[in-house]
């Protein structure tokens, strides 16, 4: 399964594309800091209404997931689409099984 | 291994073979899998976090800032575990192996917060495991995640000791690369934790 | 390391091997074709086992007021019956034939992680025997094999080896699960595309899909329960404001989509049968891919038409309602595609065609009467009636059990290199066909006439007595066609000298491309695929065999390992440990069991990561054969 060979030409490419990914970590690492903050603060602050921090809050949880998988995880690299697909089923069922635990057991 | 042949690594020694690319697909399939376990106890922490029979509910028991530091030191350890498998895509060893010691220990500080905080629960609030069913499902679900960091640190303390005289080759490196892919699901699962059980239960 | 590959070899050719490294190269096997064997004689031992408790109920209830087995004993040959069919019987068969069959109809030399499949094969036994030792220490599980709380929190302690048993085989299961799908998406031979891939396959691939999504959730409700049952948590305890419709709602998001992972596969079967016994390409190819992922999409969706009774209120129950509804029409439409590959086709009836000619009507039964009790206001009146016990055996044995004797009796010469005899094949299929209706059909009418399920007995002048007698004489019939399967088993590997041919059947897929018995490598070279139904493509436009798609090499194959088998053991202890605690005044001793089932486990684990395994290699002269199979 070894059909393609790395030249040295190859490694000089990637050593460039690096550089330009690990920035983009960086700067992930830093979003997801400030989104994490973000999200205390909402329920921290005694002013504003939940009507609007429980949907912000989650927003910023739905945001979280897809930087950590897109990007730490690594889901934009190519030939990644069954595990994509997986994952995002595997949460699209979650979402029905948390909203029908909390929906449907009480009367 | 592809070294001899041609002078120069692959740039992905983690997927350069089949059995790595195996190892990585097979790997998403259980994370998808655990997905529905964690919303399975999630959802029963969510439908049963009122049933407090009269015992401190989350409004008392929760500090925000313990959570907050909590969570800045898994995403931390998240972020440490990625420039791991970075420095061991350009094969420097040394480096890969403190940026895995270094997740190793923020896995560990959390587990010791985690655990300082059940400790307060316990002795200060008197909420057992068996109080009632909020207490039951909380820990059943923080527990879970717990046993997924502590099995997380056993597996890379493991890599680190095993790997420590081979270095990075195509055998190996699949391995530490599961591990990060591991690490950040637990640190994705325990965003959802502090969302939906901290910070709602503090909001209400 | 091509020096193991010789010894193997010369071993084969010169002298018959002792008892002792027969039984070592079984229990150290990671070969997906002797794991498959494994996984069908452990899985039929269940299914005798299950048929057995089957038959003493049955016997219970053919008189009124019946005293063959107490009410107790009733309840525990009822909950294990149900398990051990579901989970020890019908999964590991399918997962054996699967095992079996295929890696080759892709082209593999073994699946992806040959490691984790031996070692799911013996989670899977490890948990059937945990279940089943409680019949050894005190009592069976006998809450039902849904094992509604709060009746099984409370029940006694049977109920834990239920748990722990369904716990160590569900690792196992979704293991399996996970190494098909990794399997089927990588491991295909050249030129074969995902929609040329044989319906079997695909079944298998959107079976595995399921347990991945369903097990999770049968796993956290056990651990619910479990944590309920032995350290006292209060999920399903409404005193302690637990609420017990959470375990109804965990396992039927588990318990529905488990329907499908047993039928897909079944489907799939017929699929390839009814195509081969045709000679006509499977009608409809597409559509039939199609229907199968929609089916598992929208099985995922209905989990909760289980529950209509329980009041989740008018919008809910509706919801569920036409959401199961729906799933009719994927099933239609593999219906009637069955039906267009038969029409005009150059149909022979063999044992395996006969099954699946049965499997038609006798499905198409139990879909019909899935659409009955998918009404929600009519569900009111079949609910815990017999009426759903005769639906879901419908599906279960018309569907499931149907499809594995197709399955058997067409891939058995592939499997154990034997044709099984076709007389008492017959015998079998009619007499098991008749028994299945004579059961099944009359519960239809006594479910209506009111008769609940789970019942031990039930009193005179009801009505109910000439149903029940019916029933249990089809009882006998199925147990009497079992038993003539078995006889033809015994008869097939004793009397028949010859082996059987590489390809019986004039079969169209990749698997009657290898020889018999096949090679533990499958294929010296990996085939070429130049479309769907890869070997009736050579066969009507090539010389009949299969291109290969590499030059003679040397082959890579996984070294056996003891691992497994001792992993499996230490979860089994943890198990057992947990299942104890209530035998023990100091629940510390059962506490202790665990942990050391835990370390052994942990330090298994940490060996199997720590030792250096590369596999093996075998040089092309080491081949029993050259080129693709034949």
């Amino acid at each position: 399964m070894t059909a393609k060979r790395y030249t040295v030409d190859d490694s000089i490419k990637e050593s460039q594309s690096q550089k330009r990914e690990n920035r983009q970590f960086y700067v992930t690492f830093i979003l997801m800091l400030v989104l994490t903050a973000l999200s205390f603060v909402a329920v921290a602050s005694e002013k504003i209404p939940s009507g609007f921090t429980i949907p912000f809050i989650l927003l910023i949880a739905f945001i979280l997931l897809v930087l950590q998988v897109v990007i730490f995880m690594h889901l934009n690299d190519k030939n990644t689409e069954f595990p994509t697909l997986f994952f995002f089923s595997g949460f699209f069922i979650a979402i029905i099984t948390i909203a029908t635990l909390m929906l449907l057991i009480w009367w | 291994m592809q070294s001899d042949q041609t002078g120069v690594l692959p740039p992905h020694p983690e997927k350069a073979t089949l059995e790595g690319r195996n190892k990585i697909l097979g790997l998403w399939f259980f994370i998808a899998s655990d997905v529905v376990l964690f919303a399975s106890l999630m959802g029963t922490h969510l439908a049963l976090r009122g049933s407090t029979q009269g015992a401190p509910g989350p409004q008392e028991l929760f500090h925000l800032e313990y959570v907050a530091l909590m969570t800045f030191i898994l995403l931390t350890s998240s972020m440490t575990s990625l420039l791991g498998i970075k420095a061991m895509q350009r094969y420097q060893f040394k480096q890969m192996q403190t940026w895995f010691w270094l997740t190793v220990l923020l896995g560990l500080s959390f587990l010791g917060l985690e655990i300082y905080e059940f400790y307060q629960f316990v002795i200060y609030h008197g909420l057992g495991f068996e109080t009632n069913a909020f207490a039951s499902s909380f820990y059943t679900l923080l527990g879970f995640h717990g046993a997924h960091v502590t099995f997380g640190i056993l597996w890379v303390v493991t890599l680190l000791i095993r790997s420590r005289s081979q270095g990075i080759t195509t055998y190996t490196a699949p391995k530490f690369y599961l591990f990060s892919l591991y690490w950040h699901f637990v640190d994705v699962v325990w965003v959802f934790v502090f969302t939906l059980v901290y910070l709602m239960g503090k909001v209400g | 390391m091509s020096t193991h590959a010789v010894k193997r070899t010369s071993v084969s050719l010169q002298q018959k091997p002792s008892f002792g490294s027969v039984l070592w190269d079984w229990l150290t096997t990671v070969d997906h074709k002797k794991i498959g064997i494994m996984y069908l004689a452990a899985g039929g031992f269940f299914f005798i086992l299950g048929g057995l408790e089957a038959l003493l109920m049955r016997l219970q209830l053919m008189y009124p007021e019946n005293t063959l087995v107490s009410g107790t004993t009733f309840n525990e040959l009822m909950t294990m019956h149900g398990t051990t069919m579901i989970f020890f019987a019908a999964m590991p068969i399918l997962f054996g034939l699967i095992n079996c069959i295929m890696p080759l109809q892709i082209g593999a030399r073994d699946v992806a992680y040959p490691f984790m499949n031996a070692l799911s094969f013996w989670l899977f036994l490890f948990g059937g025997i945990l279940m089943n030792i409680s019949w050894f220490l005190g009592s069976a599980p006998d809450a039902g094999w849904t094992s509604y709380v709060p009746l099984a929190s409370q029940a006694p302690s049977g109920m834990d080896f239920y748990v722990l048993g369904l716990q160590v085989s569900g690792a196992g299961t979704l293991m399996s699960g996970i190494n098909f799908m990794v399997t089927i998406l990588t491991m295909r031979a050249p030129g074969m595309s995902l929609m040329r891939m044989p319906m079997f396959t695909w079944t298998t691939f959107i079976a595995s899909a399921l347990i991945v999504f369903a097990f999770p959730a049968l796993t956290a409700g056990l651990f619910l329960l479990m944590f309920d049952r032995i350290f006292g948590a209060q999920f399903f305890d409404v005193a302690g404001g637990g609420n017990v419709i959470i375990w109804q709602h965990l396992f039927w998001i588990f318990g529905h989509p488990e329907v499908y992972i047993l039928v897909l596969p079944a489907f799939g079967i017929i699929s390839e049968v009814v195509s081969t016994f045709s000679k006509k390409r499977l009608f409809g190819y597409s559509s039939m891919v199609i229907a199968t992922i929609l089916i598992g999409f929208i099985g995922f969706m209905v989990w909760a038409h289980h529950m209509f009774a329980v009041g989740m209120g008018p919008i809910a129950n509706a919801l569920f309602s036409v959401a199961t509804m729906a799933i009719a029409v994927p099933t239609g439409i593999k219906i009637f595609n069955w039906l267009l590959t038969m029409w005009g086709g150059r149909i022979r009836f063999t044992t395996a065609m006969l099954y699946c000619v049965g499997f038609i009507p006798s499905f198409v039964m139990g879909g019909v009467t899935g659409v009955m009790v998918a009404a929600a206001p009519a569900d009111y009146q079949y609910h815990d009636t017999y009426f759903v016990v005769a639906h879901f055996h419908y599906t279960i044995v018309g569907g499931v059990v149907l499809g594995i004797m197709a399955a058997l009796y067409y891939w058995w010469p592939k499997i154990f290199g034997k044709k099984l005899n076709e007389t008492l094949g017959k015998w079998n299929f009619w007499l098991f066909l008749i028994g299945f209706h004579l059961t099944f059909f009359v519960q239809h009418l006594l479910g209506l006439m009111g008769m609940p399920r789970r019942v031990y007995t039930y009193l005179e002048g009801l009505g109910f007595e000439t149903g029940n007698f019916i029933s249990t004489i089809g009882a006998i019939l199925m147990a009497v066609a079992a038993l003539i399967f078995v006889i033809n088993i015994i008869y097939t590997h004793t009397r028949v000298k010859e082996i059987a041919e590489a390809d019986p059947w004039d079969g169209r897929t990749l698997e009657w491309a290898t020889e018999t018995p096949v090679p533990f490598y499958n294929f010296a070279q990996t085939p070429l695929v130049r479309g769907l139904d890869p070997l009736f493509i050579e066969k009507t436009q090539g010389d009949g065999k299969m291109k290969p798609a590499e030059p003679l090499g040397e082959i890579h194959m996984p070294s056996p390992s003891i691992l497994p088998i001792l992993l499996a053991f230490g979860i089994f202890i943890v198990g057992l440990g947990f299942c104890l605690h209530s035998f023990f005044d100091n629940k510390w001793i059962s506490y202790f069991i665990v942990f050391i089932g835990t370390v052994f486990s942990l330090l298994m684990m940490m060996f199997h990561s720590i030792k250096e395994d590369h596999g093996y290699h075998i040089h092309p002269n080491d081949y029993t054969n050259k080129g693709v199979g034949m």
